[in-house]
């Protein structure tokens, strides 16, 4: 393993992050803020409940993980986009490097950036909701690998991407409704029975889930699905990758 | 000399099957300086690339110290540097973070006093705290270099260095090239300046449609095919050439007082002598005569025409 050639990817895509840091953090902290204002207390003041959790405690593991996960991807789909856009790429490909050594690199700075606002998102429902957590280190292995396979994930995008558009996209069209319907804002079974069926297609749901769990130790799936469906979705994007960099698919020619 | 990278047979087919290049042989040796010319689209930074693994051949092997380029990539990577033909920088980075990134990259541990060292030969130490965009072209190209060297390659690689940089800078770069030379670094580099060819180079290889013409030493390639022209100035002008002067060889100038004779350097007699007493025969005075040797321009634009004919 090439570990200073991983470090120096590393450090390069962590000093973008912090050379950005205020906007980096205002956007979601505020975001998050809003969220509490208008779902936490508008809406919480008609759902006095959910699963016998205060609604604003509630929706707290759910916008964490809307974040998260919406960094992890743009993070990581930019990080290895922009070389390529720019031309710099070319360094990359000329190193002695593999292709995990890249993946790590790159995956690694994303999912720390996501983690990084994930514990910001944490701290500031704090501020307006009482919250405890009941399992804790299993709330932040939760966290982190969550990080890590949405950055894998938006590696895969970064690499597929051919225009800004596309970059936009997936995770406008695809990742944000995932979200949204994962049960961010409501418990599963709140919903009718056919989408109950439904909603278990989507892997957002398991991890959303087991999150909660983490947090108010009840769940809308056993957490071992949970667990299991996370590290199937980890597992197909690892293998995307190993394939992209086998083939050198849209980087290569 | 060693050789330190060798080149077997080399193909490249584009998707879509464009055949960039079309088995090319090449063995270039440690230490030398060597030139790649060739019109655009020869193929030069297709060669690079491939060796460099930017782009993976199609077939062949290339090898560097040994090192396969495919299962060696690890050793032959870490002695290759690569300044590609396009300004490839992130604009808003600083000047001294994406050097010291390259190095790490290369996998060499952080060394400030290395990495000082070398924006100073390029002129670039006061720049080091720049954002890239803040810089002028040439001294991007000198950030690409500096890139390049951050982890001490023994063997380089610039594709057209010099285009679109300005004489003085020109000249600063051949400088630079010396200099690395006798540190003992192996340079190959393109160009569309036969001049800078003719400047520095040990060796001068001709690339066209994906197949190598020729590689040669310099000196001996423009001995072997450099013509050789005698100007013979005369006193007073003359209308045409005598009688008993005329040959194909022989040329007037426009205003009559120039005598043109080419020759072969590598004929047995060149002629010279019989042309300068037939001239004194004829009974014209000569002002001065001079000799010119054609540059390695007129050999290329020779060679590159002839294989498209
Ligand atoms: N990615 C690519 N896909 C398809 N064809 C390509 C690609 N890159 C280069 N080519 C083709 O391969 C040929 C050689 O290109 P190359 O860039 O190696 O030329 P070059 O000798 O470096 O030219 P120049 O002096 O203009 O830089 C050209 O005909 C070019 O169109
Ligand atoms: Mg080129």
């Amino acid at each position: 393993m090439n570990w200073t050639a991983i470090y120096s990817i590393f450090s390069f895509e962590m000093a973008r992050f912090f050379r950005t840091i205020a906007q980096s953090i205002i956007s979601p902290v505020l975001s998050t803020s809003l969220y509490f204002v208008v779902f936490g207390a508008a809406i919480g003041s008609r759902i006095q409940e959910v699963e016998g959790v205060s609604y604003g405690a509630f929706i707290v593991p759910g916008l964490i993980m809307l974040s998260v996960i919406t960094q992890a991807i743009s993070n990581a789909s930019f990080g290895i986009y922009f070389p390529k856009f720019i031309g710099t790429i070319f360094e990359l490909l000329s190193a002695p490097v593999n292709f995990l050594e890249i993946v790590i690199g790159y995956v690694g700075a994303a999912a720390t950036k996501a983690l990084f606002i994930g514990v910001i998102i944490l701290i500031t429902a704090f501020f307006f909701v009482d919250i405890s957590i009941a399992h804790p280190f299993a709330m932040v292995a939760f966290l982190i690998l969550t990080c890590i396979s949405f950055a894998l994930l938006g590696f895969i995008i970064g690499i597929w991407a051919g225009n800004f558009e596309q970059l936009q996209l997936v995770p406008l069209l695809i990742v944000t409704p995932l979200v949204f319907l994962g049960g961010s804002f409501y418990s599963i079974s709140m919903l009718p029975p056919t989408w109950q069926i439904i909603s278990h297609f989507n892997p957002v749901v398991y991890l959303i889930s087991g999150f909660r769990w983490a947090f108010f130790g009840s769940a809308d799936v056993p957490i071992l699905t949970s667990l299991l469906a996370i590290g199937l979705f980890t597992g197909l994007c690892m293998a995307v990758i190993w394939w992209i960099f086998r083939t050198g698919w849209r980087i290569r020619q | 000399m060693p050789t330190i990278v060798d080149i077997k047979n080399l193909r490249k087919s584009y998707d879509g099957g464009f055949e960039a290049l079309k088995g090319v042989n090449l063995e270039i040796e440690e230490g030398e300086i060597l030139a790649l010319l060739g019109p655009n689209g020869a193929g030069k930074t297709t060669l690079i690339s491939t060796i460099c693994g930017i782009t993976t051949a199609t077939s062949g092997t290339v090898t560097v110290s040994g090192h396969d380029i495919i299962t060696g990539y690890r050793e032959t990577r870490s002695m290759i540097g690569l300044v590609p033909q396009e300004i490839n920088l992130e604009p808003f980075e600083k000047v001294i973070n994406t050097v010291r990134f390259s190095r790490g990259l290369f996998g060499k541990p952080r060394d400030d006093a290395a990495l000082e060292k070398i924006l100073r030969q390029l002129s670039l130490w006061d720049k080091k705290d720049s954002q890239i965009r803040a810089l002028s072209g040439g001294m991007k190209r000198r950030v690409l270099i500096a890139k390049a060297l951050a982890h001490d390659p023994r063997v380089l690689f610039l594709d057209e260095p010099t285009a679109g940089v300005d004489v003085e800078l020109r000249k600063d770069m051949w400088e630079i090239v010396a200099d690395l030379k006798a540190d003992g670094v192996t340079i190959i580099l393109t160009t569309h300046y036969i001049e800078e060819a003719e400047a520095i180079a040990d060796r001068v290889g001709v690339i066209a449609h994906g197949e190598l013409l020729l590689v040669e030493d310099k000196a001996k390639l423009m001995a072997r095919m450099g013509k050789k022209q005698l100007e013979v100035q005369l006193t007073k002008p003359i209308k045409t050439i005598p009688k008993a002067l005329q040959s194909d060889a022989l040329t007037l100038s426009k205003d009559g007082t120039t005598l043109v004779y080419s020759y072969d350097t590598r004929a047995e007699r060149t002629g010279i002598t019989k042309l300068l007493a037939d001239v004194a025969d004829a009974g014209l005075v000569l002002a001065d005569v001079m000799t010119r040797q054609s540059s390695l321009e007129d050999i290329f634009v020779d060679l590159v025409q002839e294989d498209a004919a």
